[in-house]
């Protein structure tokens, strides 16, 4: 039995792709546990899907192979947020909005503020209240 | 005892010892005092933070024919043009034409004075389009043109309002959300936002205004700049601690400078989700360490700065003037303080990353010998306080 694994995969449709039930299949033909953070996935149009799955590395990667039959764009390494180190001045506002500590000021000392993707669930709240436009979303 | 001109003679020579306010502390804890005051001839103090009080100068020079602008527009943002021909005022919070501003509540200000400033200092081709009634002088009516800041004669910043010496702590008393300029503030004091460099913050090491004065010369955004007058709502004479920092926001500071000379890093455009726009700005002020008092007031520290925490729900918007209680900063920068028995979770407005950033710049500056400093010319009044706006009847 191989260890279980988490895996988050950013997934694009194309309109001709919307309307079939690919969650349902990952769930009960390849036994992943499924997380989603956000979708937009509206019948003939284009639509995005943010989510994690979790199981054995062999289920996580059959399941990726019949994602992959369809015509969808599988990514798995962009994330759905993410902030400019350019823009961002680390003021800390977003520190306080964002609800899973992705953000947080790392070193008391500096004050930098840190942003940790893999904690980030797409909430979009630093979006909102970032007053230098740093953090955008993909979609 | 120091004066201005050996602090001076040191830093033309290379040879001046110059630590930022964040340094000092540590440095006279170990140095001691009279040690201290005898060996280091400068402290950088800084902040960064929204500024709204901003603007700027621009002169377009003249074109062919000559205009008189009446109204103009820079990025279709509104600037003012009740000055002479082709001068225009810059402001910072003006929001740009067709903005719906909060009528969709909230608005989203992606753009405006602020962000004009920016691009500017960062160099980017921005449109002018101005109007005119004409005149026999000046005929041209209409004119619509693109320029950099290259092609300005001037474009000084005059910030009526920069640098607070001390500020509120935003808290939200109410059952919904409010967006304000201290940013987005959620229902029932579940979290609060400061706006402050607390012990770096340049006023906040020179309480009572002993050496930063009318004439100070300042760090803006990388041009060597000046302070040219009191700030604007300066009110030096409020409450103060048994340790003489003021109790809320007290003195402020009117700055100038040669935005030609600028870094676009230190200069921002910012967007405050349903209020507005505003101008994000660094600022260093050096302190000459004339003699011991000067010095033992730069190593303020964090704990022993009082914050007030102020309601922006109800007692801000209707000027009650209440203060729920005082927290420290050192409180606020742990990320939660306590206010009335509950825990509030703390984001901050004011970047003392990027204020270290500038104190060090600054230092790196005086050490080189490229920045000296200048005696004010005038003192900052340390009595004043603040009127209200009176709602009278006609006399």
């Amino acid at each position: 039995m191989s260890q279980t694994a988490t895996k988050k995969l950013m997934l694009f449709f194309p309109r001709w792709e919307s309307e079939k039930p690919i969650i349902y299949h990952l769930v009960k033909d390849h036994n992943l546990v499924v997380n989603v953070y956000r979708a937009r996935i509206t019948p003939e149009e284009e639509g995005y899907l943010v989510l994690d799955v979790t199981g054995t590395e062999e289920d996580i990667q059959r399941g990726v192979d019949f994602m992959r039959t369809f015509d969808v764009t599988i990514n798995d390494t962009t994330k759905g947020v993410s902030r400019d180190k350019e823009r961002c001045t680390h003021c800390g506002h977003c520190v306080a909005h964002c609800p899973t500590g992705a953000l947080t000021i790392g070193d008391a000392a500096t004050r930098e503020v840190v942003y940790a993707e893999e904690k980030c669930i797409e909430c979009l709240a630093c979006i909102r209240v970032c007053p230098y436009g740093a953090c955008a979303s993909a979609f | 005892m120091k004066t201005y001109e050996q602090i001076n003679d040191r830093i033309s020579s290379g040879k001046a010892v110059v630590l930022t306010a964040d340094e000092i502390i540590d440095y006279v804890d170990k140095k001691g005092i009279d040690a201290a005051a005898e060996e280091v001839d400068v402290v950088t103090t800084a902040t960064f933070g929204p500024m709204c009080s901003s603007g700027c100068v621009l002169n377009f020079g003249h074109s062919k024919p000559k205009i008189r602008m009446s109204e103009a527009w820079v990025e279709d943002v509104l600037v003012y043009t009740g000055v002479a021909a082709v001068d225009v005022y810059l402001g910072a919070t003006q929001t740009r034409h067709g903005d719906p501003a909060n009528m969709y509540y909230p608005g989203e200000f992606r753009y405006g004075g602020g962000h004009v400033i920016e691009d500017l200092v960062a160099g980017k081709t921005l449109q002018l389009f101005a109007l005119s009634y004409g005149t026999d002088c000046y005929p041209l009516r209409e004119m619509r043109t693109y320029f950099t800041i290259d092609d300005l004669n001037q474009a000084i910043m005059v910030n009526p309002r920069n640098c607070y010496q001390n500020y509120n702590v935003a808290i939200n008393d109410s059952a919904k959300t409010i967006y304000t300029y201290m940013g987005c503030l959620e229902p029932n004091r579940k979290n609060a936002n400061y706006c402050s460099a607390g012990q770096l913050s340049p006023l906040l090491n020179d309480p009572y205004y002993e050496t930063i004065g009318v004439g100070s010369r300042v760090w803006l955004a990388g041009a060597q700049g000046h302070v040219y007058a009191e700030g604007t709502q300066h009110a030096g004479g409020g409450p103060r601690s048994p340790d003489g920092l003021p109790m809320g926001g007290a003195g402020t500071l009117a700055l100038t400078g040669d935005m030609k000379q600028m870094h676009p890093e230190f200069v921002r455009g910012v967007s405050f989700r349903g209020y507005g726009v505003s101008l994000g700005l660094g600022v260093g002020v050096p302190i000459p360490i004339l003699n011991e008092q000067v010095l033992q007031r730069t190593c303020v520290r964090d704990c022993d700065i009082p914050a007030p925490v102020v309601d922006y729900s109800t007692d801000y918007p209707q000027n009650s003037g209440k203060v729920i209680c005082h927290v420290t900063y050192a409180q606020l920068r742990t990320g939660q303080i306590e206010v009335e028995g509950k825990k509030v979770t703390v984001g901050s407005l004011s970047s003392y990353h990027k204020a270290l950033e500038v104190a060090n710049l600054l230092a790196d500056e005086i050490r080189r010998g490229d920045f000296l400093l200048a005696k004010p010319i005038a003192p900052l009044p340390k009595d004043t306080v603040m009127k209200p706006m009176p709602a009278r009847e006609k006399p």
